[in-house]
């Protein structure tokens, strides 16, 4: 399936502007053809879609790559930085200028409201706030008691009046909220079509009686093309403060989340990574535009990796995989950068063009990597620099004076194998390459 | 009111419908170039369709470009073409049957159960609904009142009690009542989750081993506001339960539910249902020509 190579179909494009100075007309718009689809994909609304392409196009024409990054990379960052600029450039908070804080959360039918109202309620209540839930969904079966099976697991109080007027319940919550010295209050309203016209007066009413602080629109991560209609209506009718986005656990690409970003303008406030009620995230727009691409956190990757990295010996390793003398002493050399930069699969997930296919056999956890080094360290110079000589007894005296097994040394070889060959195909080493301007992509691992 | 006039209604909300735009598109055209299937294809990815299946149908028309003289032929060229995606089979049910109803959150699994066991209880089936999420707040008390509602039993356990324990239950009842049809709720999941998607697989095993002479029908919902997730989704859960048709619901927003068409021509699955509402009746066996008839109608 198209979706499923989405990330190696960028990094060919990308792969194919690599080895060049200057961004060309031509080569731009060949990639842009493919970011288009890469973010149609991803269900971004084509008109949002449209728009981007023709700016990033602007921006990439002609522009100079940047001595650190390859021209792919260059292209992707650009890309990156458009798309986390149109997401809103940074997190925003709840508004908490008055003395009770008032928050709608509204949207379509399984959206994920009531249960954010509770994961809301959780997290505000770590803040030092005091939240009640209120149970304005009166319509869904069983709804009202859904928010206080939810309430009671959080040790939160529901409010609730049954199946009265949604109107009335909001404003009887806040007098409770008033009268019992709760400050925060979070209403559970209905989920319903944007075109029920019906429906969308009865939360224009909440809204003109209670002056709430916040009106969240609560928007499914996997929602497609239609989101830009969702939100501007819900918009039009409520003057929306924020968004939350939820189901983000999945492995929907989220364009809906820059759809429904540019139609209303809203930022987006928080993010729903999971059923269980304490899986609210604040939002980071930088990481939801290389989710979109498709691209793991390739940049945060790229700024660790300059961050971190000693320059010189990273030079040197380029230089080392350029001749192909990547070695085992490179290899213990790459897992201590390695280990500087955070765990092994953090690591692993921000690379692009890794899907978990090609990493089967290579994951370790962090753990192993001071076992690997173990086992390196037991090893004679010449066994490090010429792997291919370790037979079996050797492995054998290598298992014992590192205090492992003989299947530990297997399996270090056969990963440094595989990472040489992995490191190999980043860089497109091959006898057509062309020398110079190669760059590690994220100076391996 | 049939079929079609219902859909007709549903999807006549759209303010700006699908037939609109293709009119509006269609207008202007008086020849058929480059511009006619860029805008077609636009039509066709903002109704959900996808890149993928957009530009396999915009070939397949650029294929036909030369035969064809006007946009109104072209439009119906469009139509049979995307009629043609889908698979021919219908709805087919051989009694006893156990139904497992599986789907992601929130995209009306218990809602289109009680529906679906309104609807077969109507045609005078015995049915027994069982209360397998056994996890969301209040997914138990939601699927009981529905059996209230429709007059059916339901059989259910505790909130956390083991899915494949209440499944057990109910094949048993069905067996020992006679049930037509066992319909099973599960809780929505996420296709990404391995031990979530495995639970799954072994509600269809207790199925074949407990009830060998009922017919499993497995049936995954899909929210029509999806999006191009719904590819994998339904791959994934066609995996673990191989479905038979999908449940496709929320046709009465704005939404065109052209997913349903990526599926259908992707994967080869076809739909077996739409929801078109929250009430009781707001359930149609779908028709893929009166589907399509209804967008561009
Ligand atoms: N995986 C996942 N499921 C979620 C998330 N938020 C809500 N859900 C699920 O989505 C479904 C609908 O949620 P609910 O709160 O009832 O939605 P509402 O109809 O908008 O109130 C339930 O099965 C929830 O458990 C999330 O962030 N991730
Ligand atoms: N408008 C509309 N809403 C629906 C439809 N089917 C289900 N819903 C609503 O979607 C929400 C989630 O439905 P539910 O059956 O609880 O989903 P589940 O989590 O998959 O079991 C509820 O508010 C339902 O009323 C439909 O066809 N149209
Ligand atoms: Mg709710
Ligand atoms: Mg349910």
């Amino acid at each position: 399936m198209a979706f499923e190579s989405l990330t190696q179909k960028l990094g060919n494009i990308f792969k194919k502007l690599r080895g060049k100075g200057k961004l060309s007309e031509a080569d731009v718009k060949q990639a842009m053809r493919e970011v288009r689809i890469a973010l149609l994909e991803a269900d971004v609304n084509f008109k949002v879609v449209k728009e981007l392409i023709s700016k990033i196009t602007e921006r990439a024409i002609g522009h100079e790559v940047m001595e650190s990054l390859t021209p792919a990379q260059q292209v992707i960052k650009i890309v990156n930085e458009e798309l986390t600029l149109l997401m809103g450039s940074k997190q925003s908070r709840i508004d908490f200028s008055k003395d009770i804080t008032t928050i709608m959360l509204v949207g379509l039918q399984g959206s994920g409201k009531t249960t954010t109202a509770g994961k809301l309620g959780k997290l505000l209540s770590k803040d030092g706030k005091k939240p009640i839930l209120v149970a304005a969904d009166i319509y869904r079966p069983a709804a009202i008691k859904q928010l206080q099976v939810v309430g009671e697991k959080l040790d939160l109080p529901v409010f609730t009046m049954g199946q009265k007027d949604p109107v009335d319940i909001s404003k009887a919550s806040l007098e409770y909220a008033r009268r019992h010295n709760y400050n925060t209050v979070i209403i559970d309203t209905a989920g319903r079509l944007h075109i029920d016209d019906e429906l969308m007066s009865e939360l224009s009413n909440i809204s003109k009686t209670i002056n709430p602080n916040e009106i969240l629109l609560v928007v499914d991560s996997m929602t497609g093309q239609d989101a830009v209609n969702v939100a501007e209506e819900f918009n039009k009718r409520l003057k929306l403060t924020g968004l939350i986005l939820t189901k983000l656990d999945g492995d929907s690409r989220g364009g809906a989340a820059l759809s429904v970003k540019a139609v209303t303008g809203c930022p987006i406030k928080f993010v729903g990574m999971g059923e269980k009620l304490d899986d609210l995230e604040i939002f980071h727009p930088e990481r939801m535009a290389s989710r979109i691409l498709g691209m793991g956190d390739v940049l945060t990757l790229i700024e660790k990796a300059t961050q971190d990295f000693d320059l010189k010996k990273a030079k040197e390793l380029e230089q080392k995989l350029k001749t192909q003398s990547f070695d085992l002493n490179d290899f213990m050399e790459q897992l201590s950068q390695v280990k500087k930069m955070g765990s092994f699969d953090q690591i692993l997930n921000m690379i692009p063009g890794l899907s978990p296919q090609k990493l089967k056999g290579v994951q370790f956890d962090d753990n192993e990597l001071d076992r690997v080094e173990a086992i390196i360290n037991s090893m004679t110079m010449e066994e490090r620099s010429n792997p291919a000589i370790i037979n079996g007894s050797r492995r054998k005296r290598i298992a014992a004076g590192s205090g492992t097994a003989i299947q530990d040394v297997n399996r270090l070889l056969k990963q440094y194998d595989q990472t040489r060959k992995m490191i190999k195909q980043f860089t497109g080493i091959d006898k057509s390459r062309k020398k110079g301007r190669q760059k590690l992509p994220f100076f391996g691992f | 009111m049939g079929f079609f006039d219902r859909l007709k209604q549903g999807l006549s909300k759209t303010r700006e419908s699908l037939n609109e735009k293709l009119d509006s598109i269609l207008k202007f055209t008086k020849t058929i170039d480059e511009e006619t299937f860029e805008e077609l294809e636009e039509l066709l990815i903002s109704a959900d369709v996808g890149v993928n299946t957009t530009l396999e149908l915009i070939e397949r028309l650029r294929n036909k470009s030369q035969k064809i003289k006007n946009p109104d032929e072209l439009k119906v060229i469009l139509k049979e073409e995307i009629i043609s995606l889908f698979p021919k089979e219908n709805i087919s049910l051989d009694f006893p049957t156990i139904m497992l109803v599986v789907g992601v959150n929130g995209v009306g699994k218990t809602t289109s159960i009680g529906k679906l066991a309104n609807k077969y209880k109507n045609q005078g089936k015995k049915i027994i609904l069982a209360a397998g999420d056994t996890f969301r707040a209040a997914a138990i008390d939601q699927l009981e009142i529905w059996g209230q509602n429709v007059g059916v039993d339901v059989i259910k356990h505790q909130e956390g009690a083991d899915p494949a324990s209440v499944l057990f239950d109910a094949l048993q009842a069905g067996k020992a009542r006679k049930a037509d049809m066992i319909i099973c709720d599960t809780a929505g999941r996420l296709h990404t989750k391995k031990n979530l998607m495995e639970e799954l697989k072994k509600l269809y095993r207790v199925c074949q081993k407990e009830y060998p002479e009922a017919n499993i029908t497995s049936l995954m919902v899909l929210d029509a506001t999806t999006g191009q997730n719904a590819l994998i989704q339904a791959k994934m859960f066609k995996e673990a339960v191989d479905f038979s048709g999908i449940i496709l619901t929320k046709l009465d927003g704005t939404a065109k539910g052209g997913i349903a068409i990526a599926i259908a021509s992707e994967l080869g699955i076809p739909v077996w249902y739409i929801g078109i509402g929250e009430g009781i009746n707001d359930l149609q066996e779908f028709n893929h020509q009166d589907f399509v008839e209804a967008i561009f109608a």
